[in-house]
C-alpha cells in the first residue's frame, strides 16, 4: 500500500512486547504463586505480590513470569501486563543487584535530594531509571517516600537511608559496590533488591528484629513530652462529669 | 489543663524491643481488645467511638464510628476492614514509624474495629518501598495468631478473625480508597465511580471499611479509657489528640502527638524554631494536597474547623516548612510534577491537566514564561478542579493556586524573563553545602526538559 515503513514512537518497544531473555521461574516458583494465589479469599488478589515474586526470580516482570501469573490466576496476559505497567515498582527491564532510589518530591529535593541524584547519576555513569553495565546498581528518582522528617532520604532496596549527604551516599556506593556489610539507618542489613522483593512478596527473611524501635525524630515528640513531665490526661473521675460525654 | 503533648500511640515508640508481643502485653496491650470482644457487643463498640469523637486521620476527617456503623449488617456478604497504610501523600511520614516501632498497636485496633462491623477478614495494605516496615508488621501478626490473638475463637469468644498484610508496588493513588479496593483486588490501582460506596460494595463488592492507620492505632486506648477520657482532649469539635509531622527547615523535625488545636507555633518551638539565620517563609498544614499556609498563620489552631476556616485542610497533618530561601515557583513545580507522576490517568481533565501545567511551571521556573501564563495556570487549575473520579487533581491545584496566591510576584517573575534559581539560588536552601553548577536544572528528563 505504502512504502511508508512503521515506526515505533518507543525506541525499545519491541523489547517490551519480545522479551525472548532467558527465566529462572520454575516448579519451586509456580508452587509459591500457587500458594500466594491460596492466602486470599479471591486468587486474582495475589497478583501484586506474585509480580514481586518474579522480579525477585528473574530480576524484572520477564514475560515467562506474565504467563505464569496469567494462568496461575485464570486471567489473560493482557491483564497482567495492564497491572506490571501500572505501578512503579514493577520493572520491565533488569534492575541491579542493588537498586538506589533519591527522593526528589519537593521537600527532599529542596533540602538536597537534586543535589544528591546529579551526584549519584555523576558517580555511577547513569542516569535514573537505568542499570550499570556490570549490573551491580539500578537508579531511580522517587517520589516521597514517607520520611519526611528525615530528609533528604535515599532508599537501598526499599530500606531507608536517612538524613543524607553527597558524602555519605558516595561511602554508601562505595561500601555496597566493594560488598562490605551496610545496614539502613533505620532498618536491616542490606541484602539484594531480588532479596528484598521476595520479602514483598510474602516470605519473611527473618530480619524483623534488626535495626532500631525508631529514629530520632520518630521520637522527637515524645523526647520533649518528657522532658517538659507532659503525659496523656488520667481518666475522668467517674460522676456527674464524666457522664457529661 | 491537658499538656501540650498528650503521647498515647507513640508512647512506647522508644522502648528497646518496642515492636515485639512481649514489650505491647507489658504494657497492658490486648487488653482492651480484651475487654471489647468479652464485655461489649459490636454496637456499643461503634457507639463508644463515635462518642469519643475520633475522626480519620488520613486526611478526610470522617466520624470514624459513623463510617463503621454505615456497613449495612443486614446484607448477606461478607464485611471487611481494610486499613489505608499507603502512606504516600508529600509530607506524611507518621505511619511509617507507627507501624516500624509498635505494629500491635494497629492489630489491637484492627481487633476491635472488626468486631465492631462484624469482619472476620481484615487486610493492611502498605506501600511497597517500606521493606523494614513491612517485615516488622507480618512479624507482628505472626506473634499475634501465634499467641491467639489472631485466628479462630478470640478470647473465648468463638469470634474469629484474619489479617492479612499486603504490600503495594508504588502508586500513591492508592491511598484513595477505592483506587486501594480495586489494587488489592489485583487491579490498576484507579479510583471507583461512586456510589456505591465502599460501606455497601468495597472488597468484592462486599461491604467494606477502609480506615488510615492512624484512625485504627487510635481505637485500643479509646476502648480502654472510655469517650470520656478521650475527649478531655481537643477541640470543641475535633476531640483527641493526633501526630502532627513537622519536617523541613526546622532545627529538629519529628512526630509530635498533641491534643488538636495545637498551632504552627508551638510546634515549631518544639522543632527547635526555623533553622539559624532564616525565617519560615510558608509551610503545608496537611501534606502537598492542602493549600499553603504562611506565617500569619502560625496562630491557626490545627483542627478540622479552623484549618477549614482559614482557606486550607487539616489533611494528614503533614507540616512541611519552607524557609525564606525556598522559592514558591520551585516548589509548587516539584509537586506538581508529582501528581503528574501519579495520576493514574483514568480522567482526561487530571491527566492532561497535570500534564500541561507542568509545562507551563517549567517555562516559569526556567524564566521562560510567557506574560499571561499565571492566569492561563490557574484557568486550568479551574477546568481541572472538581472533575475527576477522585481529588487527586485537587493536590496540584491546590499547591498551585495557594502558591500564587501568596507569591504572585515569584511566577510573574518567571514570565519576564528571571529563572527562579536567580530569585532564589537553590544551594542556599539545601542541608549541607554543594556547588553551584549542582544545583540549576532540576525538572525531571522526561517530557522534553532541558
Amino acid at each position: 500500500m505504502s512504502d511508508h515503513e512503521f515506526m515505533s514512537h518507543f525506541d525499545d518497544a519491541v523489547r517490551i512486547d519480545a522479551d525472548e531473555e532467558p527465566t529462572n521461574i520454575d516448579e519451586t516458583t509456580l508452587a509459591e504463586m500457587r500458594e500466594l494465589a491460596g492466602r486470599y479469599p479471591d486468587s486474582r488478589s495475589a497478583l501484586l505480590p506474585m509480580l514481586h515474586l518474579v522480579q525477585s526470580v528473574d530480576g524484572r516482570v520477564s514475560d515467562a513470569g506474565v504467563r505464569a501469573c496469567a494462568e496461575i490466576l485464570g486471567i489473560s496476559t493482557a491483564q497482567v501486563n495492564g497491572v506490571a505497567t501500572f505501578y512503579t515498582m514493577y520493572k520491565r527491564r533488569p534492575g541491579g543487584r542493588q537498586h538506589i532510589g533519591v527522593c526528589t518530591t519537593a521537600l527532599c529535593a529542596v533540602l538536597g535530594g537534586d543535589i544528591l541524584l546529579d551526584h549519584v547519576e555523576k558517580k555511577l555513569g547513569i542516569s535514573e531509571g537505568e542499570t550499570t553495565p556490570d549490573g551491580m546498581f539500578s537508579l531511580e528518582r522517587l517520589e516521597c517516600n514517607a520520611a519526611c522528617d528525615f530528609a533528604p532520604v535515599m532508599m537501598v532496596n526499599w530500606e531507608f537511608m536517612d538524613n543524607m549527604t553527597p558524602d555519605k551516599a558516595e561511602q554508601l556506593l562505595d561500601d555496597l559496590a566493594e560488598g562490605k556489610p551496610v545496614r539502613s539507618t533505620r532498618g536491616a542489613t542490606i541484602t539484594s533488591w531480588r532479596e528484598a522483593e521476595r520479602v514483598l512478596a510474602g516470605f519473611d527473611d527473618g530480619r524483623a528484629d534488626e535495626g532500631p524501635s525508631a529514629g530520632e525524630p520518630s521520637l522527637r515528640g515524645l523526647t520533649y513530652a518528657r522532658e517538659h513531665g507532659w503525659t496523656a490526661p488520667a481518666e475522668p473521675a467517674p460522676g456527674p462529669e464524666g457522664q457529661e460525654a | 489543663m491537658v499538656d501540650k503533648l498528650t503521647p498515647i500511640v507513640t508512647a512506647h515508640w522508644g522502648e528497646e524491643g518496642s515492636w515485639r508481643l512481649e514489650n505491647y502485653v507489658s504494657h497492658g496491650g490486648y487488653g482492651a481488645a480484651r475487654k471489647a470482644l468479652t464485655t461489649m457487643s459490636s454496637p456499643d463498640v461503634i457507639s463508644l467511638v463515635k462518642d469519643a469523637g475520633l475522626r480519620g486521620r488520613g486526611g478526610a476527617g470522617f466520624p470514624t464510628g459513623m463510617k463503621w456503623s454505615f456497613i449495612p449488617q443486614d446484607n448477606p456478604n461478607p464485611k471487611y476492614l481494610v486499613v489505608n497504610c499507603d502512606e504516600s501523600e508529600p509530607g506524611t511520614c507518621k505511619d511509617m514509624p507507627m507501624l516500624m516501632a509498635t505494629p500491635h498497636t494497629l492489630i489491637e485496633g484492627i481487633i476491635i474495629a472488626c468486631y465492631a462491623v462484624n469482619a472476620h477478614h481484615a487486610f493492611v495494605y502498605v506501600r511497597g518501598e517500606v521493606l523494614h516496615v513491612i517485615r516488622r508488621l507480618r512479624k507482628a501478626v505472626a506473634e499475634a495468631y501465634e499467641a491467639g490473638y489472631l485466628g479462630a475463637d478470640l478470647f473465648g469468644t468463638g469470634y474469629g478473625l484474619d489479617v492479612i498484610v499486603h504490600a503495594g508496588a508504588g502508586a500513591y493513588i492508592c491511598g484513595e480508597e477505592t483506587a486501594l479496593l480495586d489494587s488489592l483486588e489485583g487491579r490498576r490501582g484507579q479510583p471507583r465511580l461512586r456510589p456505591p460506596f465502599p460501606a455497601v460494595e468495597g472488597l468484592y463488592a462486599c461491604p467494606t471499611v477502609v480506615n488510615n492507620a492512624e484512625s485504627i492505632a487510635s481505637v485500643p486506648a479509646i476502648v480502654e479509657h472510655g469517650a470520656a477520657w478521650y475527649q478531655q482532649m481537643g477541640t470543641e469539635r475535633s476531640k483527641g489528640a493526633m501526630l502532627y509531622s513537622v519536617s523541613g527547615h526546622v532545627r529538629r523535625p519529628g512526630q509530635f502527638e498533641a491534643p488538636l488545636g495545637i498551632t504552627m507555633r508551638e510546634l515549631i518551638e518544639m522543632a527547635g524554631g526555623i533553622r539559624e539565620g532564616h525565617e519560615l517563609k510558608f509551610f503545608t498544614p496537611g501534606g502537598s494536597s492542602t493549600p499553603i499556609f504562611t506565617p500569619e498563620h502560625l496562630d491557626v489552631p490545627l483542627d478540622y474547623e479552623s484549618v477549614s476556616a482559614a482557606g486550607s485542610i487539616l489533611g494528614t497533618k503533614a507540616l512541611q516548612c519552607f524557609d525564606d530561601t525556598v522559592s514558591a515557583v520551585r516548589t509548587a513545580l516539584r509537586w506538581t510534577e508529582f501528581y503528574k507522576h501519579e495520576s493514574c490517568g483514568k480522567c482526561t481533565p487530571c491527566r492532561e491537566g497535570s500534564w500541561w501545567l507542568v509545562q507551563t511551571l517549567r517555562n516559569i521556573e526556567a524564566g521562560k514564561g510567557s506574560p499571561g501564563d499565571v492566569d492561563k495556570m490557574l484557568d486550568v487549575c479551574d477546568n481541572v478542579s472538581m472533575k475527576s473520579f477522585c481529588t487527586l487533581a485537587e493536590g496540584f491545584v491546590a499547591c498551585i493556586t495557594s502558591a500564587v496566591r501568596h507569591f504572585r510576584s515569584e511566577f510573574e517573575a518567571g514570565c519576564n524573563g528571571t529563572p527562579a534559581w536567580e530569585l532564589f539560588p537553590y544551594e542556599a536552601s539545601a542541608l549541607f553545602a554543594a556547588p553551584r553548577e549542582l544545583v540549576t536544572v532540576t525538572s525531571t528528563n522526561e517530557g522534553g526538559a532541558a
